[in-house]
This record gives C-alpha cells, structure tokens and sequence, in this order.
C-alpha cells in the first residue's frame, strides 16, 4: 500500500498540474479574445459603444485590491474615465481603507482642485466629496459589518426607550425598512450600487456592505494596472442590456 | 464526520443496492471508480470545504427545449434541475466538501404567479422527503439536512416536511446540505438582529460577533465558491453577509446542464485564487 501510494502520489501531481496548465490555456484564450474586443472598441468601429445609454445605471461600486489602490494615479485616472463617460455616483471600496487615507491625493491631482470637496477622515465612517461633477463615496471594511452592529445598537437604544409591557413580552420585531433608516440615522446609508466592478486577481466583494449588494451586478476586471477604458466601455454598455426579473 | 474513503464505500454499496440491471450496475461502478480517481488528482490541490449555489435557469431550460408546450408538467423544468442537485451534492460529498448550501426559494420568488409558487412548494415537499427518506443516499451518508430562511412563510405541509427532515437528520455526523427557503440575506441579518437585541442585557452592545452567532448558517463554515449558473452576474440576496472572501463564480450553463464537468472547473478555478483569498481573510482576522 505503501509503495502504491509513493508511486500515485507523483502521477497525481503530474495529472494535477497538466488540468492546471489546460484552464490557464483557456484564461490566456479568453484574455486574448478580450484583448481584441476592447481594440475594437477603442479603434471607434462600432457605433453602439459611443453613446451608451446610462439611465439604468444610478450608482457604480468599485472594488480594488488594497495593493492596487496604492497606485493613487490609476484610481483617478479611473475617476476621470468614469466622470467623462458619465457616471454620476461612484462607490470606491477597498478592504483596508488604503484610498479613504489618499482622498487628499485626488483633490491635489485633479484638474481644478476647487472641483473637488473633500470631507475630514474619519477611518470607520464612509467619505464622501464632488469630483468633476461626480459624486464618489469612499468606504471600506469598517462600513460593513461593524456598521450594521453600530445599526442594531441604534434600533436596540430606540426599543427600550419605547418599550411598554405588551411589546416587553412580544420581543423586538424589526423590518428591513427599520434596519436602513436605523443605518442612515448611523452615517451608513449609502446606496445600493447597480454594478459593482471589481479589479483584483480574483472575482471577490472583499467585504463589501452586505446590506447593499442585494441585486448588485458583479463583474470582474483584472487586475488594476492593466484596466483599459475600452473594458469599462464595455462593461457599461452590456449592463445597459440587463434585465432583471427581481425574483419573478 | 466520515473520511472520503468511508463515503465512497458507503455509495459503492448503495449503488450495487440499487441498481437493477447488469449493465447499468456495471457502468455505474465504472463511473464511481472514473470519478474517485478524478478527485484523487483534485485533492493535490485544496478542496473547498464549502460550496454554495444557486440554481438559475430552470424555467428558461424547460422554455429552450420546449418543455413547457410537451409536457403536462409545468414544472419539468425544476424537475430537471432537482436531478442535476442531486447528482452535484453527490459529487461535491464525493470531492470532500463538507458543506452545500442551495438558494432553492427566496422570498422574492412569492411575487410569482400563485400558481407557480403552489407548484413549487408542492414540489418542494415531494423533495424533502425524497431526500430524507430511510432508504436514500443522503441517509446512507449521514447527511446533515439544514433549512435556513423564514419557515414561517412557507406553506404548511412544506414546513411540516422541511422540519421532519431536519429533526430526522439531527444528529447526523456526516457532510451537510443547507437548503435556502423563504430566504434572503437581508432578511436573515434582519432576523439576526432581532435576535441579538433580545439577548441583550443591561447596558451591553451588540457586537458583530454576536449578528454572526445568530444567522442561520451559524455554526457553519462560510462559503469558499458560490456558483451561480446561466451566466448571471447579481448574487440576488444569497449569502451576502457570508461571502466576504467568497469566489463568485457564474458559468454559462443553465442549471438542469450543470453536471461533473463543471463541478470540476469551478473547484479548479477556486485553487487558482485559494492563496490570494486565503491571505485577504487572514489579513483581516489579524485586524479583528
């Protein structure tokens, strides 16, 4: 058994490896497709992506790996491609709160820095400043999780202070319209983003607020330092074809 | 819980019990043995202890292949996609996974037609108690049966069936199937809140920690994949609170398509990512 196991296990390993070299095959195949599809957009040969329709598309969440987020010239050069196609709100999140510590790095670097209010840092509490006409919203892990905790303690304060006999014994009961006002009343009620594009090595929300991804469609864009304005084009125009069915 | 080694013998005697014809005992082993060899080559890379799904595209199946205008069962085509659960559950316990969660009903699919959802949760019951009979597989692998949503809202005999099952596979030591009905995340932080302002005492706060202890997947691994099949990009309420360094996956196929073969791509695309998301979670467990 023993020597079986000693002759198997290298086979396997082989075995392994080759099924691994196969879909990395596959990842470089569809990379190039995607490769082509974007020097098709930007060469301007099809008409559909030079006017896309962004009605349905209210609020856009963007997820970068905190090691990207360092790279402060790629986010704003990201800021710009989305101001200049558009967008009118604009969520960037990233696990560490690396770009809520740079917000000042965006107001310095913009154009016209009296384009660009910012608010005081504040590590556990989102930020939220104008830029080139675009709303954007910096929030990390802390606005997650901990904020829903910091909403229950706010809804929990409001129980007891009405709190009579009859509802004593009935027990909290709370609505998910009570949880979002409770998240408002905490400094957490940011919108519920449409699309969600994350730029990282793997297709993750990282901790993105749980509350507000409820329908939010994910779609994943490499790595930050190889984004390409033609992939968000892209992106943006295959939302505008979505369509949702809310569960029916 | 049972080794895989243990759950292999346990199907290969279920499958001699069951198989009525020669040849199809014979193909069936055939294919135990292709599939055991398999996932001995998967197994040199991590196995996810956890894989969550949802199940998209069954209507949209049974519309493609005209099913609906054949056949004199509107629902062939969530019958169609029961099969194609049964089967991944099985390969996935097979893999070693110890964990599968399924987004059977949420609480959005009640704005369907009252026809459709009295169809569904008919469908539902026969179900549950087609896999928590005495004689099925998942019994014959100690298959912990799991209901997590708002019971409540469910129709009578469906909850009645839904909590047989779970009574009856209570103590069941080996993998687990966590089936979402009357669920959606939000709804479930919201029940967990509830819970969690109730046990308050004195001037305590409730802590994130204590949101975690009363979710309905308490107690349960979080998600290391979530499938979404027919290629859909939205998480639609499942699982939202769980998934923080979650693979998010959506293949193409609808879900009555779904079969071994991309059971196996998706575990192979999870071991491409496994370090990168193994190193953000315990970044942020080293923060806590």
């Amino acid at each position: 058994m023993i020597e079986a196991s000693v002759i198997a296990s290298p086979i396997l390993g082989v075995v392994f490896c080759l099924l691994h070299v196969i879909v990395s095959l596959v990842h470089a195949w569809s990379h190039l497709v995607h490769q082509i599809q974007c020097l098709i957009i930007s060469s301007g040969l099809l008409s559909k992506y030079q006017n896309i329709n962004l009605n349905r598309l209210r609020h856009l969440a963007v997820v970068i790996d905190s090691e990207d987020a360092k790279n402060k010239s790629k986010v704003h050069q990201l800021l710009c491609w989305l101001s200049d196609i558009g967008v009118k709100y604009v969520i960037l999140y990233d696990i560490e709160g690396v770009m809520k510590k740079s917000d000042k790095a965006y107001e310095k670097s913009s154009a016209n820095p009296s384009e660009t209010k910012c608010m005081d840092f504040a590590p556990n509490m989102p930020l939220i400043f104008d830029m080139f006409g675009m709303t954007v919203e910096i929030i990390s892990y802390t606005d997650g999780k901990e904020a829903v905790a910091k909403g229950a303690n706010y809804l929990c304060s409001n129980y007891l202070k009405n709190q009579d006999d009859t509802l004593n014994k009935l027990g909290p009961k709370f609505t998910e319209p009570d949880i979002s006002s409770a998240l408002k009343a905490v400094g957490h009620d940011g919108p519920e983003p449409d699309l969600l594009l994350v730029y990282g090595p793997a297709r993750c929300h990282l901790g993105f607020p749980a509350w507000r991804l409820r329908y939010t469609e994910i779609v994943h864009m490499g790595p930050l330092t190889s984004m390409k304005l033609s992939a968000v084009v892209k992106v943006l125009y295959d939302f505008s074809k979505k369509h949702q069915n809310y569960g029916k | 819980m049972s080794t895989i080694s243990e759950r292999f013998s346990i199907l290969q005697s279920h499958l001699e019990k069951n198989c009525k014809s020669k040849i199809s005992k014979i193909s069936g082993y055939v294919g135990f043995i292709m599939r055991k060899l398999l996932f001995s080559v998967l197994s040199v890379g991590p196995i996810p202890a956890h894989v969550a799904i949802i199940m998209d595209g069954n209507r949209r199946f049974a519309k493609r292949h005209s099913l609906l205008q054949d056949s004199i069962d509107p629902a062939s085509g969530h019958r169609l996609g029961f099969r194609s659960l049964i089967s991944t559950i099985q390969y996935s316990f097979e893999m070693g996974v110890k964990c599968v969660t399924v987004y059977a009903f949420s609480i959005d699919n009640f704005k369907r037609s009252p026809q459709e959802v009295q169809l569904l949760m008919d469908l539902m019951r026969e179900k549950i108690e087609e896999m928590s009979a005495e004689d099925g597989v998942f019994q014959a692998l100690h298959v912990k049966i799991n209901f997590w949503g708002n019971l409540e809202l469910l129709t009578e005999p469906t909850r009645l069936s839904a909590k047989r099952a779970m009574d009856t596979t209570v103590h069941n030591k080996g993998p687990e199937l966590s089936v979402c009905v009357a669920y959606t995340s939000t709804n479930e932080i919201t029940h967990a809140i509830e819970a969690s302002v109730s046990e308050l005492k004195g001037k305590d706060q409730v802590q994130v920690s204590d949101l975690e202890r009363n979710l309905y997947s308490a107690g349960c691994v979080e998600p290391d994949i979530i499938i979404r099949t027919s290629g859909e990009t939205r998480l639609s309420n499942f699982l939202l609170w769980q998934s923080d360094f979650t693979h998010l996956q959506n293949p193409k196929p609808l879900w009555p398509e779904f079969s071994l073969r991309h059971l196996v791509w998706a575990v192979l695309e999870y071991q491409r990512v496994y370090a990168y998301l193994k190193n953000k979670k315990e970044g942020i467990e080293k923060n806590k």
